[in-house]
Parts: structure tokens; sequence; C-alpha cells
């Protein structure tokens, strides 16, 4: 086993036998802690060929229970607006705002989260869907808010930035557990966080949380970061490729 | 092969927006209409932000409608003492467009305001177009069918700052012209579109320009006010993706090519026709859109962080 670590950090899934070599290495070196786990990477590179990552989160505990991870990206706040048939037209007629909501949410579980924790417990460490704090700003009633807030998770699933459904931690043995966690190509960037808990009893008895980065690289990083500071000369150089492009994209008629 | 945009922050096919490019460069090659009312709600279909696909096609418009006037202009079919003049109006009505814009919004329901004012105007033009052709079309294959006078003289005719246009083969006061670019204008600036919709069948029909002169002439003015609307979009909303516009350009200049070339075989009662249709079917969808009711009730309105 001489692959240098540094090498595979970037590799996404599919080298079982480095991963297994990785974890025995940090069992060996942390028997201190309850738990331990770590990503294939901490930076999901967005480049122009930029399809949608996975990475793959492993780790191993000192005993038997369950493991539960959570994965979130920066908070945002976002509104919600509903139509409804004004005169026969469609018309946008309420909207509810929510302070903050994650850009992107994942959860993975080894077993059921019913099964595995109790309400209160999953409520705390807001497991599943469900017990996504959302705060609805102004004075809209409870039912009003929940409608809403039902309409948010079922777009954002549709945007595939919310799960449909728990993901699953497979467990190798009684103590290595690994899971793949999906990016879809319209992840928002920012810095996420990781958090892996082991459960007994009903009960988070040890947790671990690991960031991971987000972020445009190369030429988009540039433009993106260029638009933003200087967005009148990016408009008129914007103009002017168009403009050039146009020209030339008119030249062989000349000829023609 | 997928492409990821940077300021639409989404990844889509290269090929998808080629061919979307291709086939809104082909309708703007044929009719010098600059395309966005199709190209903007299309690029929302494959998943770009609203507000990005609004500002990115009006980039890809300044490029598709200079490759578009230069073609033109090449036959000889770009009238461009009409087009400054008319562009003179439409600067002028841009302005009084923002300004009723920003009261709109003030006021709440600008997207309904639009949509509305979007089905009346289509409705309206389209069906009168229509007609107006059907009934040439019947009058051409009748024999012996008396010829209608080139143009007829009304009021319009009785304006001062009488004017020669020589490529349109009209005489008319720019009074005219300078009062349709200045409503255009308005309409723009409230619709957020480049205007050939509205400019092109106003040119055929209040100021009696010969069709092939039209397109030409209806392009040069979209090249200026794309520009215009890129530059303020960039600035205030940061919603330009010059990646995005580069890549429909590129889709766009061929079917522009291939739209000019076929545009010039058409006559020019089937190319009004043609126009006619396709702007009977905008308004169609646009009624449709706003009768029907909507697969989700709810959307995510902003996501600012």
């Amino acid at each position: 086993m001489s692959a240098p670590v540094a090498g595979w950090v970037n590799r996404p899934s599919g080298c079982g036998f480095q991963m297994l070599a990785m974890i025995l290495f940090w069992t060996a070196s942390a028997h201190a802690e309850a738990l331990v786990a770590d990503l294939t990477s901490h930076l999901i590179a967005i480049t122009t060929g930029f399809t949608g990552a996975s990475v793959v989160l492993f780790g191993t505990s000192d005993g038997p229970g369950d493991i539960a991870v959570v994965v979130r990206g920066p908070d945002r706040e976002m509104t919600v607006r509903r139509k409804s048939r004004i005169a026969g037209l469609w018309v946008n007629s309420q909207e509810v705002t929510f302070a903050s909501v994650p850009s992107f949410y994942f959860v993975a579980a080894s077993r059921p989260l019913d099964e595995i924790v109790s309400p209160a417990t999953a409520a705390l460490y807001r497991l599943g869907i469900t017990n996504l704090e959302m705060k609805a700003e102004g004075g809209a009633s409870p039912e009003v808010v929940d409608a809403f807030a039902t309409a948010l998770v079922r777009t954002q699933q549709r945007a595939k930035l919310f799960p449909s459904s728990v993901g699953r931690v497979n467990f190798i043995g009684e103590r290595l557990f690994r899971t793949t966690i999906e990016f879809p190509s319209n992840v928002p960037t920012g810095t996420y966080l990781v958090e892996v808990f082991l459960v007994r009893d009903r009960d988070v008895v040890s947790g671990q949380t690991t960031p991971l980065v987000v972020s445009k690289v190369g030429i988009d990083a540039d433009v993106f970061g260029f638009a933003g500071r200087r967005p009148g000369l990016y408009g008129a150089i914007a103009v002017l490729t168009a403009m050039v492009a146009g020209w030339l994209a008119s030249l062989p008629f000349r000829s023609a | 092969m997928d492409i990821y945009l940077p300021i639409a922050e989404v990844s889509v096919d290269v090929f998808v927006l080629l061919g979307l490019g291709g086939v809104v460069g082909f309708l703007s090659g044929v009719f010098g209409v600059g395309g966005g009312f199709l190209l903007t709600p299309l690029l929302i279909f494959i998943g770009v932000p609203p507000t990005v696909a609004v500002a990115s096609s009006a980039n890809q418009l300044v490029g598709a409608s200079v490759s578009g006037v230069l073609a033109q202009w090449r036959r000889g079919n770009v009238d461009f003492k009409m087009g400054y003049v008319l562009l003179v109006g439409g600067l002028a009505g841009s302005i009084l467009g923002v300004w009723i814009f920003t009261l709109l919004k003030r006021l709440g329901q600008i997207e309904l305001t639009i949509s509305l004012c979007y089905v009346l105007m289509l409705g309206t033009l389209g069906a009168l177009m229509m007609f107006e052709s059907i009934r040439t079309q019947w009058r051409l294959q009748r024999p012996g069918a008396r010829r209608r006078k080139l143009h007829q003289h009304n009021w319009m005719h009785g304006l001062p700052l009488k004017t020669r246009f020589r490529r349109s083969k009209l005489y008319i006061s720019a009074l005219l012209p300078i009062g349709i670019g200045f409503v255009i204008g308005v309409f723009s600036a409230i619709l957020g579109i480049g205007g050939g919709f509205i400019m092109v069948p106003a040119m055929i029909y209040m100021l009696g320009m010969p069709t092939a002169v039209v397109p030409g002439t209806s392009l040069l003015q979209i090249i200026f006010v794309a520009a215009n609307v890129t530059l303020l979009q960039a600035y205030t909303n940061r919603t330009v993706d010059a990646v995005l516009a580069l890549v429909l350009l590129v889709g766009g200049v061929i079917g522009a090519r291939i739209g000019s070339r076929f545009g010039t075989r058409l006559r020019g009662e089937q190319l009004r026709l043609l126009l006619a249709l396709m702007v009977l079917a905008v308004a169609a969808k646009l009624a449709i859109d706003l009768t029907a009711s909507p697969a989700d009730p709810y959307s995510i309105a902003s996501e600012k962080e």
C-alpha cells in the first residue's frame, strides 16, 4: 500500500480496497474517539465541465450503534409565492418569506430514522426533512406557513437540492460505515457542514462535524468574480464580445 | 456534452443551447424579429433562472442582430436613415417606459400587467395581419383583379417635416417613424423585449415600407435596444451570463444565415402570413398560461443570500 494519501483525495469513489486500508488506518490511530469519519474530498470544484459530483463519507465507530448523516448547504432567505385564480386569471396573490433555509440538504441513516432516534432527538439535531427549522417572516397563520413550507420542500426536491428519501448508510461489519452523497450540477456554492451522528438507544451519543467547500474554480470563477466586482465593465465587454462575434460570423458572406 | 454556466450556476447540454440559438436565429433571419420572446421562455424551461435568461437573451441578441444587419446590408436591404430616426423615438420612449415600469412595480402585479399587455397587443396585431394577408392571397388568386394602390393617402401624409427615405422608397413625415419608435420604446421597456415583434408589423402596415427592407432595418435598431438592456442588466442585476450568450450566438448565427436565405425566397405575402401565425401562436400560448391551472401554484420567487 504505497499510494500517497494526497493522490486519491479527489477521487470520488470506487476504490474499495484503498478505502478499507484508509479506514483501518484511522481506526488504529483514533481509538480514543467514539466516532471517526471523513470525506473522500473536502472540495467540490465547479469547472466548465461540471455535471454534479458524488462524495463518499466513511468512518468507524467504537462499537455497535446506528449512524445518521446530515449535509447542509449555506442558509439562504427564500420567498415562496402562491398563485390563485382571480377573474379567470392565475395571479400571484400571496407570499411567505422564510428567513434561513438550507440551500442544500441531505440526510442518510443506517436504518429508518424513526426507528433509530426519538422525535425529540430528531428535532434537536434536525434529522430529516420534516425537522428543518423554517421560520416565516411576517404574520401569516401557522396553517398558511405550513402549506408554503411544504411547497418549498417540494420545489427543492424537484431541483434535487433536497432529498426525496433518506439515503442509506452501509455498515461493513459492525464498525465500519460508508455512504455516498450526491450533488447535482445546480449545487449552490459555499461552505457546507457534514454532520455524522452515532446513535445508541434512540439517542445521539457522539457526533462529528466536517466542512465541505463547494466552489467555482478556473474560468468560471474568474467570469463570476469579474461580473461581481466590475459590473459596468463586464456588461460593456459582454456587449462588445457579442458584436465582434456577430461581425465575425457574417464575414464569410463576402466570398459567397 | 455539458457546460457549466458561471452566472446562471447550472450546467446544461451544449448541443441543446446550440439548437436553441439556431432556431431563434432562423426566425430572426427570416422575419427580422429578435426572437427574445421565444428564447427567454425556452431558457427558463431548460433550467436557467428567469432573471439570467432575460438578461442573457438580450446579450445574445446584440450579436445576432449585428450579424443579421451586416448580411442584409450587403444585399442593400437596410434603410439606415429610417433605422436612426426610429431609434431616436425609441430611446425617448424607453425612458418613459422605464418610468411606467417602476410605477407599476410599486403598485404590484407587474407580471400580470406584462402578460395582459402581451396577449392584447399580440392578439390584435396577429388577427389584423392574418385577415390582411388572407385577403391579399385571395385577391391574387382571382385573375383580372384590380391591383391595389402602392399605399393609401391619409392624415398621416399631411404631417410636417417631410423626409425622403430613399431605400424604403418613401417620402413621409419624420414624425411618423419617430412616433412609432417612441411607442415601441415604451412597450419594450415595460415588456423587456427588443421590440422587433411590434416593429416589423408597424413598418409594413403603418409606414408602408417594402417587406425586403424591413428585417434589416428592424434588426439595426434592435442592436441598440439590446445593447442598452444588456448594460443595464449587467450593472444593476448582475444577471448577464456571457458564456451562455456566446454559446447561443454560435448556434444563432448559423440559424440566422439559413433564415435570411430562406426569407429572400419567400414572397412578401407569404412572409406576412407566417409572421401573423407566429404572433398569434405566442399570444395563444400566453393566454393559456394566464388562464390554465398551473402544475404547481407555488413558486420560489427569490433566493437572496
